[in-house]
């Protein structure tokens, strides 16, 4: 089956060699949305009508990652003196393609000698805006299946784990659990009938990894899949993706379609006698559905409340048979792990938390968009160096990681590293992956408010705790937005947020509290300060009289 | 996996009810496969009304307050029609940073609608999103599922204006 696969490699190879120039065109869905489509289409009328088809091809691929200066287009990626276009529209087009054999078109360079390209270590994203994702061939003319291959033709499920548990990989939902050890115990788990799950329940407001993932490269999770399913003795594979992200999904299916028919998926993968069949499940928007129990709950047809742990779905999962839940950015992290070894992996990264990660950038910074960068890379390299300082020339005062379960983390902390110790020392989480930036003006009761309205209208209701004491908390918040607050209330805070944060029933609620302590702890005078006027100076009453009247 | 439950006839000859029929025969007429049935309910129908639920728990052999419970659990489905043209407005971190609370309102002031509703001659839905992932275009909302980012509040009214004008003129 290797000849198989490098037969393709080399046809790809070949077909890439016929032409003298490749435009590739980003039609993930942050360029999409600013008609890199219609970008697509121009660029190829024009080719065809300097009769340039023979020679020169357009792409569509996947996510480029700056994503603030879309739509993006790159040509000759492959090669040396590739060039990069960025905010392109569809009347550049003649331009750029007037301009393939003589000098670039300098209005619309973007530099890629900046540290935004530069910083970065890909490894999930290794293939993100360099093949088209709707083509099976360029994933496997970039090693693609070659890691499933190997793990069915080369090595015991054990191997496959061992590999898995030396590479120190950890869960990159947000809980940072060491997926060796959870693939260990799922193999272990009684039953004849196990699942694996892919989590692409991305729900935290301002993540958009999981996403870029699956529309740029989704073969890759399908490899990681089966090959996890390989090393715990599954055969069947779910993948359970937002209903709000449509081309993900429609891409994610054309992708299994594909490996279907070059039995990468299915039955006797690669002639081998290992089955394993993805399906996609489609999520109907309720962030609860990213805990692992409330997901299952959600695969199976009904409302997605989550039950207590123990049994964990290591054991009783699925329909009760064990099951392994991983998100998104672990599996696109397997295939390179079971290629170069755990140990290439565990040489990247520093402390506990090794390899890489995947952070969405957004908020009041220039470089927006997708970055990957080595864990323990200080805040501080990737604010200023590689998401390029904050924008509109303010000063930056927090960011924000983790979503609603995560906390603010102020400017004074900047020089932390970035792994899974470091940040939840400073009250907030990993996460996701999602990192905002917010600059002087955000109110941190504000973003406390908002963060509890959010885990307050998403709380499943099932347990009493998330259900009451959100809305507690988000009534006592919005007191202090209204400048009503007593220092009763903030007494109350505090002791709501440990009681739902001790009591709750699962991670929703357990960690709603994480962005009103964090930005008590760093920010307590703006919460002092939204105390009621009388008890907090003369001079602030006649102040919000006036804003009053 | 064989059928448990039989094929029902569906409510009407509508032929929307083969589609719908077809994703349930997919699952085997089991009850797992609710939620993929009342998205195809949903995307073909537009919504969830009374009559689709009792035919999907009838078929699935699932109680109605099963089916009932999932349709409104789910912030997706919608128990009520849409209006001709949707606007929705997303309401993750990063746009709500970038000042999305204000166009949000601004549009409610305009429209006299509340998000979440639809203005009464079922022009305009009004809809929230917890997050669109363009985190990187923030601001953003979207236009009858044309996503726009960087959105600025004179823009988004007069896209709307636009929408309200183009339906007058075809009216007229």
């Amino acid at each position: 089956m290797f000849d198989r696969l490098e037969e393709i490699t080399k046809a790809e190879q070949e077909t890439a060699g016929r032409f003298d120039h490749t435009v590739d065109v980003c039609v993930a869905a942050g360029c999409m949305s600013s008609q890199s489509v219609a970008i697509k289409e121009a660029l190829e009328k024009e080719v065809e009508a300097h009769g340039q088809g023979h020679r020169c091809r357009v792409r569509g691929t996947g996510c480029m990652g700056l994503c603030a200066a879309g739509p993006l287009i790159t040509v000759d990626a492959e090669k040396p003196g590739e060039i990069m276009y960025k905010q392109v529209t569809v009347g550049d087009a003649a331009d750029i393609v007037a301009s393939l054999d003589s000098t670039p078109v300098e209005r619309l360079r973007c530099r890629t000698d900046v540290p935004f390209f530069q910083r970065q270590k890909k490894i999930a994203l290794e293939n993100s805006g360099l093949i088209d994702p709707e083509r099976i061939e360029e994933y496997i003319a970039r090693e693609g299946y070659s890691g499933l291959m190997r793990a069915l033709t080369e090595m015991s499920p054990s191997d496959v784990i061992d590999e898995v548990v030396a590479s120190g990989l950890r869960g990159r939902g947000g809980g940072g659990y060491p997926t060796g050890l959870k693939w260990t115990t799922v193999a272990k788990s009684d039953g004849d009938v196990k699942y694996v799950i892919c989590n692409a329940d991305e729900g935290d407001p301002g993540a958009f990894m999981d996403r870029s993932v699956l529309e740029s490269d989704p073969h890759r999770i399908l490899e990681g899949m089966a090959i996890a399913g390989y090393a715990i003795g599954a055969s069947q594979g779910y993948v359970y993706v937002r209903g709000e992200y449509p081309t993900a999904v429609a891409r994610l299916k054309t992708a299994i379609r594909q490996a279907r028919r070059a039995n990468m998926l299915g039955s006797g993968i690669g002639g081998t006698l290992f089955n394993f069949h993805v399906d996609i499940r489609l999520g109907a928007g309720a962030f609860v559905c990213g805990e692992e129990t409330a997901l299952i709950a959600s695969i199976e047809g009904k409302r997605g409340t989550p039950r207590p742990r123990p049994p964990y779905p290591a054991e009783f999962g699925l329909w009760g048979r064990p099951t392994l839940i991983n998100n998104v950015e672990t599996f696109a992290n397997i295939a390179p792990i079971i290629r170069n070894g755990g140990d290439w992996y565990a040489r990247i990264g520093s402390g506990a938390s090794k390899g890489t990660k995947v952070f969405a950038l957004a908020g009041s910074i220039i470089n927006t968009g997708l970055i990957e960068v080595p864990m323990g890379t200080p805040l501080r390299e990737i604010v200023y160096e590689i998401g390029g300082g904050i924008s509109g020339g303010g000063e930056c005062k927090a960011i924000q990681t983790g979503g609603p379960s995560g906390g603010c983390i102020p400017a004074g902390y900047f020089d932390t590293p970035v792994d899974y110790e470091s940040l939840s020392a400073l009250g907030s989480i990993m996460g996701s992956g999602g990192m905002i930036v917010m600059d002087e003006s955000a109110s941190m009761v504000d973003v406390a408010r908002y963060f509890m309205e959010f885990c307050m209208t998403e709380s499943c209701g099932r347990c009493v705790p998330c259900r009451v004491g959100t809305v507690h908390m988000h009534n006592i918040l919005d007191k202090f937005s209204r400048h009503e607050a007593t220092p009763h209330d903030l007494e109350l805070l505090e002791k709501l947020c440990d009681m739902v944060r001790n009591t709750s029933l699962c991670g929703l609620g357990q960690t709603a509290p994480n962005p009103v302590m964090s930005t008590l702890r760093y920010f307590r005078d703006e919460y002092m300060d939204c105390m009621m006027p009388e008890l907090n100076g003369a001079e602030r009453v006649g102040e919000l009289m006036e804003v009053a009247r | 996996m064989t059928p448990r439950n039989e094929k029902l006839e569906p409510p009407s000859d509508d032929k929307r009810w083969r589609i719908v029929q077809a994703t349930m025969q997919r699952n085997g007429y089991e009850r797992d496969g609710l939620i993929e049935t009342l998205h195809t309910v949903q995307e073909s129908f537009g919504y969830l009304d009374d009559e689709s639920l009792r035919y999907v728990a009838a078929s699935l052999n699932a109680p109605l307050s099963q089916v009932y419970g999932v349709s409104t659990f789910y912030h997706l489905f919608s128990l009520k029609p849409a209006g001709r043209h949707t606007c929705v407005v997303c309401l993750g971190t990063a746009c709500y940073i970038k000042g999305i609370p204000h166009l949000l309102k601004e549009i409610e002031r305009t429209y006299g609608i509340k998000a979440g509703e639809t203005t009464s001659d079922g022009h305009l839905s009004l809809i929230t999103a917890r997050c669109l992932g363009s985190c990187g275009l923030a601001p953003v909302a979207v236009f009858n599922g044309e996503i726009a980012g960087k959105i600025e509040i004179e823009h988004a009214l007069a896209r709307l204006a636009a929408l309200r004008e183009a339906e007058d003129v075809r009216q007229a």
